[in-house]
């Protein structure tokens, strides 16, 4: 059994260096995700494009207009002089931002009544109109402030001495400074990991039934489990030098800390491995031809990404999807490599993880054998 | 193996495999000797395929048994396929891989010793006549080049019985002339050979032919003998033109059993060639038929095979 193995292993590799375009196709484009996703992946938004029109003309509006100006997250680029103006500069999207102040603010805030402020946002991009949403928030709210405070010093200077107020203390933990790369770079791993894998074996298979080859296998005193462990092992191990690439990518050139025990990425690497070869086995089994593999693929890979909490938080899906994330091998894996990256923590806290992982791996895996062989009848 | 003499290399009892609700193999059953060369032949899709891959144990029987050399393909598929070469329809080397890597694989797979593999895999390269090609990839070479290595790799491990669906189909005829000379090699050094095709001339170098249409074997006896008794008559060829209304003519013609076009000419079945040619032709002039020409042939398997099977069409459809 191990002979015939070891033949199959030797077959293997030896087709795989014979092919160039796949050497190619291995290690260039994860390591360009990798750099891609590394500097583009931000969620961060700066000089967000803003029209601004002053229609109060006071010392206050002035004042507003100047701290967005100052703002790095902002970037005035036209002061417009009629409301026509500010919303064409949305329109065309010369600016995504406009802030509009009404005749009649300064008055207003001068009498202690609410000034109303007006916002115009390019809700096109939901995502970053969102989070420039926030920052104009926070920058009317400091303003708003320092103009109650400064009211109210001049009206009763000892009160506003005694003012209660909540000063909000922000630690994030893990990643002190909310590096959206920290966050990126380890799920990027997964992903990338996944695609190349489930690929990989797919094709692997599917190419030798097209060939002609896998009838060929099937007559031979070949066991369809000898076939399957000589098939995945040499994509298993270029799944571990790939993850070793892309993880040495991330942590020396995007500086991504890696605070865990990388024996902990290890056994956890190798349990994604087996689910993400077992599922790419399984595709084979239900494919004819590369391109209905191709396309399996590309109809599986997608929704396995968006449902594993890589960008989108899984709490915020509708319960039915939350169900379907827990079938998700990247799910779990996402969350055991950022904590071995950022967090450090060990196999006890990333157990359930582990276990899940192990779990849905052995499932899939019995499930490709199965189909493995009815697929020759 | 002088213990058991009598068993056949090859036994199928009864062999039927459905595919829904077709019926792609019924009833079939025959028995192989070793040394034997049994030549499947019919059109395509009349089933060939199915029985072989059903021997080899690719595809379970919807009912029926098959033993090679006494074991059921059935309860130990592994020993018989040690025991089985086998070359599919469709070429199915490794072509990335060269013609010693291919060898080297298929040695290892099939469990060829180790102290044995050298000399087995030279052999092989004698056999197949490519000596000093072992390291040429296998996609760069010729049709015929590649089906002997095919076959080399399919024996490597001496089975004794070896099982050929159409291998010959896309190689040119010298390539295939010299292919089954490597074929009765084989079975003069006592393989069973069960080969499938669909080339009649290919046919004449087996020892028996089992004719398969629709799932069934329709005769299954020597060349020889299948020419003499599917034919219940004599041939004749009739050439004349236009080919279209010779064809029509013999048909409508009672004395002519049957007739089919062979190339050129028609091939027509009379009860007794010498007494009722000069009449036909005689009748064909009187049609309008030009440059007819009647002569006596010896009936070709490629003859013998249209008869049965058109007399099973007929059957079919009288019955239906």
């Amino acid at each position: 059994m191990l002979e015939r193995i070891w033949h199959i292993l030797v077959k293997e590799f030896l087709q795989i260096r014979r092919d160039r375009w796949a050497r190619f196709r291995l290690l260039v484009p994860p390591l360009l995700q990798v750099l891609v996703f590394g500097y583009a992946a931000t969620f961060e938004v700066f000089g967000v494009a803003t029209a601004v029109l002053d229609l109060d003309h006071s010392q206050e509006s002035r004042a507003l207009v100047a701290a967005f100006a100052h703002n790095p997250h902002f970037g005035i680029v036209r002061m417009a002089a009629s409301q026509r103006e500010a919303e064409a500069a949305i329109d065309d999207s010369s600016a995504a931002v406009a802030i509009v102040v009404h005749a009649g603010f300064a008055a207003a805030l001068r009498k202690g009544q609410p000034a109303p402020l007006q916002v115009l946002v390019d809700g096109t991009n939901s995502n970053s109109a969102l989070i420039a949403l926030g920052y104009v928030g926070a920058i009317v709210d400091t303003y708003s402030q320092a103009y109650q405070n400064d009211l109210l010093g001049r009206i009763n200077p000892k009160l506003a001495r005694t003012l209660v107020q909540i000063r909000l203390d922000e630690r994030p933990w893990y990643n002190t400074s909310l590096n959206s790369r920290w966050f990126f770079v380890p799920g990027v791993i997964a992903t990338i990991t996944l695609i190349m894998v489930v690929n990989l074996t797919a094709f692997a298979v599917v190419r030798e039934r097209e060939m002609g080859t896998l009838e060929q296998l099937m007559v031979t005193p070949i066991r369809p489990f000898e076939l399957i462990v000589g098939k995945t092992i040499p994509f298993f191990c270029i799944g571990l030098a790939l993850m070793t690439a892309v993880t040495l990518t991330g942590t020396l050139w995007f500086r991504v800390p890696f605070r865990g025990n990388p024996l902990v990425l290890l056994l956890g690497t190798s349990l994604y491995l087996l689910s993400t070869l077992s599922l790419g086995l399984t595709i084979s089994t239900l494919c004819k031809t590369q391109q209905q593999a191709f396309a399996t693929n590309f109809f599986l890979v997608n929704p396995l990404f968006i449902l594993s909490g890589f960008s989108f938080p899984i709490a915020s899906m509708p319960a039915f999807l939350q169900w379907l994330t827990y079938a998700n091998p990247v799910r779990y894996f996402i969350v055991i490599i950022r904590a071995v990256f950022l967090k450090g923590v060990g196999v006890a806290v990333l157990a359930p993880q582990l276990l899940a992982l192990a779990a849905i791996g052995a499932v899939l895996m019995g499930v490709a054998t199965l189909r493995f062989r009815k697929s020759l009848d | 193996m002088s213990a058991m003499p009598s068993i056949p290399a090859i036994e199928v009892q009864a062999l039927g495999k459905r595919f829904g609700d077709f019926a792609a193999v019924s009833n079939v059953s025959f028995a192989v000797e070793r040394g034997e060369i049994l030549g499947f032949l019919g059109p395509n899709g009349a089933g060939k395929s199915t029985v072989i891959r059903l021997l080899c144990g690719l595809l379970r029987p919807t009912s029926g048994r098959i033993t090679v050399d006494g074991i059921d393909v059935g309860r130990d598929p592994e020993a018989v396929r040690r025991r089985i070469g086998y070359m599919s329809q469709k070429f199915s080397l490794y072509s990335d891989l060269s013609v010693l890597e291919n060898l080297q694989f298929f040695g290892g797979v099939y469990g060829v010793p180790r102290q044995a593999i050298g000399e087995r895999i030279q052999d092989a390269l004698r056999m197949a006549g490519l000596a000093g090609h072992a390291d040429t990839p296998v996609h760069a070479l010729a049709g015929g080049w590649k089906q002997r290595l095919a076959l080399g790799c399919a024996i490597l491990h001496r089975p004794r019985v070896l099982v050929l669906d159409e291998p010959t189909s896309g190689v040119d005829p010298l390539s295939r002339r010299r292919f089954w000379d490597l074929i009765h090699d084989l079975a003069a050094d006592g393989v069973t050979v069960l080969v499938s095709t669909h080339h009649m001339d290919e046919a004449e170098y087996c020892n028996r032919v089992a004719l398969i249409d629709r799932g069934r074997i329709v005769a299954l006896d020597t060349p020889a003998n299948i020419r003499r008794r599917a034919l219940d008559g004599e041939l004749v060829e009739v050439r004349g033109t236009p080919l279209g209304r010779l064809l029509e003519a013999l048909a409508a013609y009672p004395p002519v059993r049957d007739a089919a076009v062979f190339g050129n000419a028609v091939h027509a079945l009379l009860a007794r060639a010498a007494d009722e040619a000069p009449a036909l032709a005689a009748y064909l002039a009187g049609r309008g038929i030009g440059e007819v020409a009647v002569a006596r042939i010896e009936p070709t398997l490629e003859d013998a095979f249209v008869r049965m099977i058109g007399r099973q069409a007929q059957g079919a459809g009288g019955a239906a």
